[in-house]
């Protein structure tokens, strides 16, 4: 291999770059910017500010060329991969195709060049698009109310949880426990622990279910709140939802719905016809818009009615009667939580999830269900033969397998994930959810073909044969990547956080 | 549907595949009774072109820094954006990624974000920063969050420049935990008061806005110096990041964990977000640091890659004792202030400072000269400052935007007893004419 190398030059293998650090590209004197001439009496720092109070240099800080800028970053773009490039199907993670109509309209300057805290009257089309989401997401979910400011599903959560502890406060109630299924996702014990609630894990049955009787044992009048998701991380419906949330119910308890995998039930059914108290949205997975390298997200949080007492403020609120027309950001709600987001939340992701659920109407969301739980059914049947599968039934949008049969050969679910990548496809999630060893999670969304699933599970058809014949060879891969396996160990044993120029003494 | 492939052949296909007969036969594990027998109640589906015409129609009712002159900042400030940004981050590789879970196949983002890390160390003066956080009203309650578990202490003492939203976001986050949190005084200059009294060996840390929300530079120095004679932490958020580039860098003078908003680096305002919030502290306590840290390491082959690291403290592996809740960053965000801070390098990020710092002396400077005109405080400001008028505060705002300008914050909600006061932002994207006529504007209303 390395004879066929070039003598000189940075590129890894024909048109595919090398790429350094953008610092290892500076060079004295060089720049990338311009500004406009002073049109005001220049100023010296030093002798308008207090001594100390300016800075001597940001010598850490590149000098380049737009040129380098611009080659730098289109090359480090080329080493990754993307919804774009193909299949990327990350279970709970939902990586459907992202709409490009909906980066444009983002983009255009009366929302992108426009700012939260103009009056009320300067943003009359951004509150009124904000009314029509919250509108449109409480109408799919079967919740009341919805607040759009969490910057994410776990800050949703965050939000869902403080509504929750306000709700029994204000009852006289002080509760200290939230039970979360050990098939959740981390975030849920992290922000029950956040606002000050111990966490009890339930088990889930051998069947995947949570279990009535196992939510029963649990629930006291101890317990402020179950989280769960639905479908759950193993991506079955959890079927006795209804029967769980009048348990909850009945001890005086709410349920939180953990939105992450909304995308199967879209039009199927509402989470709020359950029984579900509070939800969020995760409007990256569910709604289309750009996960970005992870984030930013956007995590608007639905509620029913009892909870509205205690959305975060400000709330959006349609003006009517005497007030006249329009759309005002109101803070008079004396018992809300407050605020959870500098502004008013992640506006620019508002305006994509809004443009894509008018793109796609009650019939194309539904469509969206439909051929999600399709393609992840279709996946388990072409794959049910060659991976061990732990809860082998129909599924909802994402399908979980394991390495159990391979466990003979030494390859685990690491080693095929890695394989993958030499066949060009992005792995599924792995080793989640806990509670199966192994675990290969696979979400192939609605997006991908029948084409598209077929080469993949071909894929990894192929990888289950090559882990009996040449074993070694999965365990080594990725093998045709511009870097093989990273050493994770040594990154957490000795950090290396930040470049360090070489400074001479 | 264009956005989902299959063609009902296909559908057949798959479902003689997987051996049901209907659609409705996948759904058979929902219970017939939680099925929705009806359509959602939603507008029906539109196409690419009038969608297209509707949402330009609703960005149209909504002023933007194309419609008027441009002086409201309060922690989102209008700066110009170099055009190779939305180039580069439009690109499908970095917008239809996610989390670098895989890094042989993810290096792009990994890259940029150690770079991103590399640029905030330098700016702030610390050792050790996260690949971002939601916004600086969040990183702020993080920070104190942070202060809470390093000190094991539940006292939490805002100074008064604090941004009222962010002080919000801090009461919003801590409310579920013991604590207790103490506001101090503002003093007549508009810089903290008072801070010696409430600092005590109870406090987990001072929160300090830099320049403060009045657009007063604070005197970091002396507030350290209280704040670690109790042991407490010091926290300085910056709302305005561009300040970083001319002011002494926290860090450098004491501060413990310093954090914000950087918005300014090329991140459009965006009606309020996305935005990407940063947070930066000393080596010693990176253990506490809540997010995604992303770490240099070597391949198989001993090549330089970039990897996830210290995912120990996170809750995907810690769960309930995770060092926060936080999973996502603002990655493109994030990617959108690494290529800025690359853009204006070294030379151009100081020369842009002093353009904004010499834009404020001059309004500052006009407003002194004008009748009916006042500044509120007389502390040195970095591109924000507070104006107080003769007139009404509110009709002299609904003035100037009549004439096209977008004056500055109404204070009324924020300090009452400042009076009739607005805060006023002069970026380089405000020429000489422009605050001149906003000068004009707000003096008009002069009794």
């Amino acid at each position: 291999m390395s004879d066929r190398r070039t003598k000189v030059g940075n590129t890894a293998n024909g048109f595919s770059y090398e790429e350094p650090l953008i610092f290892e590209h500076s060079t004295d004197g060089r720049d990338g910017f311009s500004l406009p001439e002073l049109d005001v009496p220049p100023v010296d720092p030093t002798e308008l500010l207090p001594e100390g109070a300016v800075r001597e240099d940001l010598r850490d800080l590149p000098e380049v060329s737009e040129v380098d800028v611009v080659r730098h970053f289109t090359r480090l773009s080329t080493w990754n991969a993307a919804v774009d490039l193909g299949i990327y199907p990350l279970g709970s993670c939902t990586m459907k195709y992202n709409p490009k109509l909906n980066d444009k309209v983002a983009s255009l300057p009366g929302f992108a060049a426009a700012h939260p805290l103009a009056p009320d009257e300067l943003m009359q089309g951004f509150l009124q698009l904000c009314h029509g989401l919250e509108q449109q997401l409480a109408e799919v979910s079967g919740m009341d109310r919805v607040t759009l400011q969490p910057a994410a599903g776990a800050q949703g959560e965050l939000a869902g949880i403080m509504m929750i502890r306000a709700y029994h406060e204000h009852r006289g109630e002080k509760r200290s426990q939230v039970l979360v299924p050990d098939s959740a996702h981390g975030t849920n014990p992290a922000s029950a622990a956040l606002n000050g609630y111990s966490v009890t894990s339930i088990p889930t049955g051998e069947d995947g279910l949570l279990h009535p009787e196992a939510v029963e044992a649990a629930m006291t009048e101890e317990v402020a709140s179950l989280m769960i998701t639905n479908p759950s991380t193993l991506g079955l419906f959890e079927e006795h939802i209804a029967r769980i949330c009048e348990i909850v119910h009945a001890k005086g308890g709410l349920v939180y719905g953990d939105g992450a995998n909304l995308n199967a039930l879209l039009g199927i059914t509402r989470p709020g016809d359950l029984g579900i108290d509070v939800m969020h949205f995760n409007l990256h997975k569910t709604f289309s818009t750009p996960h970005g390298g992870g984030g930013p997200g956007a995590g608007p949080v639905g509620v029913k009615n009892i909870l509205a007492p205690y959305l975060p403020t400000p709330v959006i609120r349609k003006l009517g009667g005497d007030e006249g027309e329009g759309y005002v950001l109101d803070y008079e709600l004396p018992r809300s939580i407050g605020r959870l987001h500098g502004n008013n939340g992640n506006a620019g992701m508002l305006v994509r999830a809004y443009t894509y659920i008018r793109s796609l109407g009650p019939e194309g969301l539904k469509r969206c269900a439909e051929m999600a739980v399709l393609n992840a059914n279709y996946l388990l049947a072409r794959l049910r033969e060659h991976y061990h599968v732990p809860f082998d039934r129909l599924v909802m949008h994402e399908c979980v397998l394991s390495d159990k049969f391979l466990h003979e050969t030494g390859v685990t679910t690491l080693d095929i994930a890695k394989r993958l990548i030499d066949y060009g496809y992005h792995p599924p999630t792995v080793y989640f959810p806990l509670v199966v060893a192994g675990a290969i999670m696979i979400e192939p969304t609605e997006s991908e073909s029948v084409e598209s699933l077929d080469r993949f599970a071909e894929a990894l058809i192929a990888i289950a044969e090559e882990a009996h014949e040449d074993p070694e060879l999965v365990r080594t891969a990725p093998h045709h990547t511009r870097r093989t396996r990273l050493d994770e160990t040594r990154a957490a044993r000795h950090p290396v956080l930040r470049w360090q120029p070489e400074r001479s003494a | 549907m264009r956005y989902i492939p299959h063609t009902e052949a296909d559908v057949q296909r798959m479902l003689e595949r997987i051996g049901v007969r209907s659609l409705d036969e996948l759904f058979v594990g929902v219970p017939k009774k939680h099925r929705l027998e009806r359509a959602l109640d939603l507008p029906a589906a539109e196409s690419e072109q009038l969608l297209t015409a509707h949402l330009q129609a609703l960005s149209e009712q909504n002023a933007s820094t194309q419609t008027h002159d441009w002086f409201l900042g309060a922690g989102t400030h209008a700066h110009f954006i170099p055009s190779a940004i939305e180039t580069l981050v439009s690109r499908s590789e970095f917008t239809t990624a996610y989390t670098p879970y895989q890094p042989e196949i993810s290096q792009g983002t990994l890259q940029a974000i150690f770079e991103w890390q590399t640029m905030i160390c330098c700016l702030t003066g610390l050792e050790v920063t996260n690949a971002s956080m939601y916004d600086g009203a969040s990183a702020t309650a993080e920070a104190a969050l942070m202060a809470m578990r390093c000190t094991r202490r539940n006292r939490v003492v805002l100074a008064s420049g604090v941004h009222p939203h962010y002080a919000d976001v801090v009461r919003t986050y801590l409310s579920g935990l013991s604590a207790e949190i103490v506001t101090t005084l503002r003093a007549e200059d508009g810089r903290v008061s008072g801070l010696a009294d409430l600092v005590d060996d109870q406090t987990a840390c001072v929160i300090l806005q830099q320049p403060n929300f009045w657009g007063c530079i604070e005197d970091l120095k002396s507030a350290i110096e209280v704040a670690h004679a109790h042991g407490a932490l010091v926290v300085v958020t910056v709302a305005e990041a561009l300040s970083l580039a001319l002011l002494t860098a926290p860090g450098e003078i004491g501060a413990d964990i310093v954090c914000g908003e950087a918005q300014s680096f090329g991140v459009p305002m965006s009606l309020g977000g996305p935005h990407v919030g940063f947070m930066a502290t000393r080596q010693k306590l990176l253990r506490q640091l809540p997010g995604r840290l992303v770490g240099e390491t070597t391949d198989t082959e001993g090549r330089r890659g970039f990897v996830l690291t210290l995912s120990t403290r996170e809750q995907h592996i810690r769960r309930e004792r995770a060092t926060s809740n936080i999973c996502t960053n603002q990655g493109l965000c994030l990617l959108m202030a690494t290529i800025y801070l690359c853009l204006m390098g070294r030379v151009g990020l100081r020369k842009l400072a002093e353009l904004n710092l010499a834009k404020s002396e001059y309004a500052r400077s006009r407003v002194r000269e004008t009748p009916g005109l006042s500044l509120a405080f007389e502390a040195p400001s970095f591109n924000e400052f507070v104006v107080r008028l003769d007139g009404d505060a509110a009709e002299s705002l609904a003035r100037a935007r009549e004439q096209g300008i977008v004056a500055g914050l109404d204070l009324a909600p924020y300090a009452p007893d400042l009076g009739n006061a607005i805060l006023v932002c002069t970026t380089e994207l405000a020429s000489r004419e422009s605050i001149d006529r906003l000068v004009e504007a707000l003096a008009g209303g002069a009794a």
